[in-house]
């Protein structure tokens, strides 16, 4: 990581750190806890997301499936079976890697988005598939009364505590991934992201690299899912469905797809936007989320981060390096 | 169970034959700009609605209205074309997912603020009841999905054989530089694709309305069952995604009459998922022309 990042990764830290003890005397904004919480939980799968198609230059639009595999296996197992909800997590995470690993080897093995569509296909096919068996997950009724969260014996029920769990669980995934991408692995990725041609000459295993970023983002997608199941205690698979993939996608988009600070401040924004700010619209905020996305595309390719980044007119961020110079 | 085979037939055909319109609309689009139109599904839901509006609201004649929705769902091609598209040339591929992906978001809310959650029905186009036919009962409009379908397909056929408007269509698909350097303007072409494809996606919509209902949300399902029909034909071909929707639609019918109703949505998807991944150039298309592709 460079000085740089550095800096932000512990100024964020900080930042978060204080947020609850900023808004909590607050009767107006101390419900933000709470939608920190899901931006928390949201950070996970955008962050992945980012890797994909910042840096991949792929797209997912199955990652509410995983999201939802995840959730859905902690649900299932811990109240079916009593199983304890942290031994259950890396089953979820298992049971998405496999998934992904199978739907990515063929998908790109191929050139172009072929990705795209296999994973359009299969978001669909868990949605389907989680409505319909009823006897596991409850179908569209849902399931209700699953454990919360313990920690030494104490139960994680206030909101501040998960609050602290879900953001410590961002910022070593963070950690993680920007190790990855200051790695030989990183430079791979980047390689390919600039010209696949010129890489696979180099010797770089495109497909391999590009399997192995897909899978890493379904994983942490089941892990935000498991979060998700444990905070929130219900589920249904509305919570799961297409169009949580476009709004995953969206809050990578607007952060800027190729920066993970990116993927944080997008999802942040889109979780207050969603949670808070277009509630006014009810079940018109479709019309906005399509308006912010295609605005976005056409106009800041590159996010709110390439913005700030210009903003503080620096030296001129590189675009396509534009979080990965070492 | 003969009567039984033949009814599930004849709906899984009639329902394909949707399928393969939807898929024929990508195939216009892809043919010319290599760009996969993921708002493809919406023109389907717009056409039915648009002709709901004007059979219901304005009392016209269904006739007018057939090809009043066709008029009305073209412009929003053109507009989404002229306006979205055009502004996104130079954009990669990954944005132009994206950018169609946001045109359908887009296209659904303003069909759900227009007309509501509601399912609308249309009258059929021909009065009278189902047709008795071996033990099976065959709906009158179910035949008006087939005739309109096999028109639309021999028309096209034509359109992109003879005509030199078509040939230049192809052209621009083949290499645009190549096409602009001769003469054909590219830009049009592509104007032309966008319109052409909303309007057969369209007539899809006023077709099926009839039988299936059709309301604000049905588009993504449409689209994403068209494009499992466009993939299994092979991409940019007509015949095959002509083929490959009577596929999905067979099975889709068979799955709901035999299995689980439950599960009829996710056939079509498993068939788009295997067809990715043993034969992604499709049933119809070649592997060599499939390399040449940009997507």
């Amino acid at each position: 990581m460079s000085r740089k990042d550095w800096g932000i990764f512990l100024g964020t830290m900080l930042l978060i750190g204080v947020f609850p003890w900023l808004v909590k005397p607050f009767k107006a904004v101390s419900h933000y806890i709470d939608i920190m919480v899901f931006a928390g939980i949201f950070t996970l799968i955008s962050i992945g997301l980012s890797m994909l198609m910042g840096y991949a230059g792929q797209i997912s639009m199955a990652q509410a499936a995983f999201f939802g595999i995840g959730a859905y296996t902690s649900g299932i197992l811990t109240t079916r079976f009593g199983l304890n909800p942290w031994l259950v997590m890396p089953v979820g995470m298992l049971l998405a890697a496999v998934v992904a690993w199978l739907l990515g080897i063929p998908a790109l093995r191929l050139k172009g988005h072929y990705l795209a569509m296999a994973t359009l296909g299969f978001g669909v096919i868990v949605h389907i598939v989680l409505s319909e068996e009823v006897n596991w997950t409850g179908g569209p009724s849902g399931m209700a009364d699953i454990p919360s969260l313990t920690i030494a014996g104490t139960r994680l029920t206030s909101e501040i505590a998960y609050y602290y769990l879900v953001w410590a669980a961002v910022f070593l995934v963070l950690l993680f991934c920007f190790l990855v991408l200051h790695s030989r692995v990183g430079r791979a990725l980047r390689a390919i992201h600039e010209e696949q041609t010129a890489a696979e000459a180099m010797g770089v295993p495109t497909a391999r690299l590009k399997v192995q970023v897909f899978v890493l983002s379904a994983v942490l997608a089941a892990l935000a899912g498991s979060f998700y199941t444990h905070y929130v205690t219900f589920l249904n698979p509305g919570s799961f469905n297409l169009m949580w993939s476009i709004r995953f996608m969206l809050m990578v988009m607007v952060g800027g797809m190729q920066s993970l600070w990116g993927a944080l401040l997008g999802t942040v924004l889109m979780t207050f936007v969603g949670n808070e700010w277009l509630q006014v619209f009810a079940d018109f905020e479709i019309l906005a989320y399509g308006a912010i996305l295609l605005v976005v595309a056409l106009f800041l390719p590159r996010g709110l981060v390439s913005l700030i980044s210009q903003g503080f007119g620096s030296r001129k961020v590189r675009p396509s390096l534009a979080d990965g110079s070492s | 169970m003969g009567s039984d085979l033949l009814q599930y037939t004849i709906s899984g055909l009639t329902i394909g034959m949707i399928y393969a319109l939807v898929a024929i609309g990508y195939n216009v689009i892809y043919n010319v700009t290599e760009i996969l139109n993921f708002a493809q599904g919406e023109f389907v839901m717009l056409g039915g609605l648009f002709a709901v509006f004007f059979v219901g609201t304005l009392r016209l004649p269904l006739g007018v209205a057939f090809f009043g929705a066709i008029i009305a769902t073209g412009c929003v091609g053109f507009a989404m074309e002229r306006f979205i598209i055009r502004r996104a040339r130079d954009a990669s591929v990954l944005s132009l997912i994206i950018i169609t992906i946001a045109v359908s978001i887009l296209l659904k809310g303003t069909a759900m603020f227009c007309w509501g959650k509601d399912p609308y029905v249309l009258p059929a186009f021909s009065p009278g009841g189902p047709i008795l036919f071996g033990g099976a009962a065959i709906q009158p409009q179910a035949l008006w999905v087939l005739g309109v379908s096999a028109l639309i397909v021999i028309c096209l056929t034509l359109f992109f054989r003879r005509s030199v408007y078509g040939k230049a269509m192809l052209a621009c698909a083949d290499n645009p530089n190549a096409a602009r350097m001769t003469g054909i303007p590219v830009r049009q072409m592509v104007l032309l694709s966008f319109v052409l494809s909303a309007a057969i996606g369209a007539a899809a919509g006023v077709v099926i309305t009839p039988i299936s209902l059709m309301e604000y949300d049905r588009g993504a399902l449409l689209g994403l069952k068209g494009f499992g029909a466009a993939v299994l034909g092979g991409l940019g071909q007509f015949h095959g995604a002509l083929f490959a929707g009577a596929i999905l639609g067979l099975a889709e019918s068979f799955c709901a009459g035999y299995l689980s109703s439950g599960y009829k949505d996710a056939v079509a998807l498993v068939l788009l998922l295997l067809a990715l991944f043993f034969k992604p150039e499709g049933l119809f298309g070649s592997s060599e022309a499939a390399k040449l592709k940009k997507f």
